[in-house]
């Protein structure tokens, strides 16, 4: 039933393995992770941009030692992007060929041959979802499903049911060991009920400014312990202060890199000021926040 | 699954009555979430079940994980999810099903006219009353004016209005005539042919219904217009791809219940929903709230947008300016239907209205079911 009993034998486990690439997570993630792979269902993220959706995948992927399977979703993704296609410039190539080689002898014995040897592995173009379920165990992302289409969820759904396909020329091909799957939405639609129902949700917050600054430190090792906390703690008071958009987990990190690149020991009003661009990604948000600089960082 | 001796003696009780009836405590959690609100299905609950038990169930953490991983579908569900598990499990008063239903807001039916306030003209008024007993002239007629009984013909009447959704062309090509070559479908009838090319085969570009999103304004000044406004929205909504917002003093999503395919069913439930009828109103607010939560993610996106109001603004009409720039630049189109300029010699001239007037597309008026047809128009040709 579990995908495998062997990948983490606690919530706490699984943290920690997770820890250990580099990925801090929450008790609440920990449990929901931990259920996903318990129950071999398919985990929905939702939450912020940039609040590490898809860096779970990466990690989880790292943790258990897992091949990662990407699949990015956008408007108009079909079947054949996501499960598999057969490569017709090769299958032509492929008949020119034989046409070739049997000349005008006796072709019509072989009829049944080539047809057959037309739709085989050879010719077969395994997409992200077909990949997953043959190579599993392995780690599927579905990046932001939100992005794709009413009609591709629906296709999703009957995969992530059944963990298998059918395709008509070759037969069907489940997967032996259910694949991790992990969705992420952006919410810029709502996902659809019936697929909610066949996944464990879980809401994404961006991190407190402890596990901010661990994160950050971590992920930047070169990043000073000083620097960090006040990047964080700017970032974090940038979160409260009403911007068209907040700046996420990703955009902090860049911003420490790039106050470490340009040499700044500690974060000052001239420093912050040149590296905004990192982090605050609107004209709007640029002007106010240079104005409040000042104020934000004298303490 | 851990031990029981661990725990402190409490706990230990009650995780004995916690493992005894353990099936029957989580059913009915589940049950009172049901109840409360939430879309409890029964394989949810199956899901739950197992959830719980891989967990601890003796944890109450774990367990509250457990079914706000497998329960909720959206983040706005653990609010209610929260509350619910309190009661059931942390609380040993009665359970939680009954004062769940009863602190369900009182029915509201959509309040028809609250205070005829800034009407028209009544001179227009004297003349057009006569004949009213004609439908053609009740769909000119303003409907601030109009009293209980016109107002319940005329609700008959918007069922004849035939919204059509704008189109927008769609990234996936379908096959045609004309248009680029298909290669791959080229290839696969050659295929048929035994590789013999034959026939080639053309796609294009199709179209889709582009997004329309309805931002209705049901504040104290445009509550005359309310019931007429969700029954137009109703009507747009029943093409599919449409979004419905209440903006007053605070935004509502009335979306869901605009689904509903009976129009007084649905006006009902947005009744329901819709914490601040005929109240003030701070339409920039309104719309930076949107923006910030729907719109900046996607829903303004390329949509049509089409903003309901008399742009009585109460707030700062500055805000308003900055934020229907905001809107304009995300969305395809921005329509303002205001039903004053209906009127004749209304001039543009309040202080909300002169802000939001350089980001807006499309003014035009809305105060008759005739003026909501022009309205359609403006929408499926946007």
């Amino acid at each position: 039933m579990s995908t495998s009993g062997a990948l983490a034998a606690s919530p706490e486990e699984l943290a920690d393995r997770l820890a250990r690439t580099g990925y801090l997570c929450d008790d609440a993630l920990a449990t929901v992770g931990f259920l996903a792979l318990e129950l071999a269902r398919p985990l929905l993220l939702e939450g912020e941009p940039g609040t590490g959706k898809t860096a779970l995948a990466e990690a989880l992927a790292e943790a258990l030692e897992l091949p990662l399977i990407r699949l990015q979703c956008y408007e108009g993704i079909d079947a054949s992007q996501a499960l598999y296609d057969w490569d017709f410039p090769r299958q032509i190539l492929h008949l020119r060929a034989v046409e070739s080689v049997a000349g005008s002898g006796d072709g019509h014995a072989d009829v049944e041959d080539v047809e057959k040897g037309l739709f085989s592995e050879r010719f077969l173009l395994a997409r992200p979802v077909l990949r997953a379920l043959r190579e599993s165990p392995v780690v599927l992302l579905i990046d932001e499903i939100d992005r794709a289409d009413d009609e591709f969820e629906a296709f999703l759904l009957e995969v992530l049911s059944t963990f298998q396909v059918s395709i008509p020329e070759l037969g069907t091909v489940s997967a032996a060991t259910p694949p991790v799957v992990v969705l992420t939405s952006n919410r810029t639609r709502e996902v659809h009920d019936a697929l909610k129902r066949r996944c464990l949700y879980h809401w994404i917050d961006h991190p407190g400014l402890e596990r901010e600054v661990a994160i950050v430190r971590s992920r930047a090792p070169e990043i000073s312990e000083q620097l960090a906390a006040q990047v964080v703690t700017l970032v974090q008071q940038l979160r409260t202060a009403d911007l068209v958009k907040a700046p996420g987990v990703a955009e902090t990190l860049d911003w420490a890199r790039a106050l470490d690149r340009i040499g700044a020991r500690e974060l000052d009003v001239e420093s912050a000021a040149r590296t905004l661009g990192t982090a605050i990604k609107y004209r709007e948000d640029a002007e106010r926040v240079r104005g409040a600089l000042d104020r934000m960082l004298a303490r | 699954m851990t031990s029981v001796t661990e725990l402190g003696s409490a706990d230990a009780v009650r995780h004995r009555a916690v493992r005894h009836e353990a099936d029957e405590l989580l059913l009915g959690f589940a049950r009172a979430l049901r109840a409360a609100g939430l879309p409890v299905t029964a394989d949810r609950t199956q899901t739950f079940l197992r959830a719980a038990t891989v967990v601890d169930l003796g944890n109450h953490r774990a367990t509250y994980l457990a079914g706000r991983a497998t329960l909720c579908g959206s983040q706005e569900d653990f609010v209610l999810y929260d509350r619910v598990f309190t009661a059931w499990f942390l609380d040993d008063g009665p359970t939680p099903t009954s004062r769940e239903r009863h602190q369900q807001p009182p029915l509201v039916q959509a309040p028809f006219d609250v205070d005829g306030g800034e009407a028209t003209e009544s001179d227009d008024d004297e003349v057009l009353r006569v004949a009213a007993s004609d439908s053609e002239v009740l769909r000119h007629r303003d409907i601030a004016t109009l009293d209980a009984a016109e107002r319940a013909r005329l609700a008959g009447l918007f069922a004849r209005l035939r919204p059509a959704p704008p189109r927008r062309v769609s990234y996936r090509r379908t096959p045609s005539r004309r248009g680029v070559v298909d290669t791959h479908e080229t290839l696969r009838r050659t295929l048929t042919r035994m590789g013999e090319p034959v026939e080639i085969a053309r796609r294009h570009r199709s179209t889709r219904p582009r997004r329309t999103v309805l931002l209705v304004d049901i504040s104290g000044s445009m509550s005359s217009y309310a019931d007429a406004l969700l029954r137009f929205a109703h009507r747009v909504a029943s093409t599919g791809a449409t979004e419905t917002f209440s903006v007053g003093t605070r935004v509502t999503r009335l979306t869901p219940a605009m689904r509903l395919h009976d129009t007084d069913r649905a006006l009902v439930a947005a009744g329901e929903i819709v914490p601040d009828w005929s109240g003030g109103t701070r339409l920039g607010e309104g719309i930076k709230v949107f923006l910030d939560r729907w719109g900046q993610r996607g829903m303004a996106r390329g949509a049509v947008v089409v903003v309901f109001s008399d742009g009585w603004e109460r707030g700062d009409a500055r805000l308003l300016g900055e934020q229907m720039a905001r809107l304009h630049r995300l969305a395809h189109r921005v329509v303002w239907v205001n039903p004053h300029k209906g009127a004749a010699g209304y001039q543009p001239v309040q202080v909300g209205m002169a802000a939001a007037l350089p980001h807006v597309d499309e003014f035009v008026a809305g105060h008759s079911l005739a003026a909501f047809q022009r309205v359609l128009e403006v929408i499926t040709d946007a």
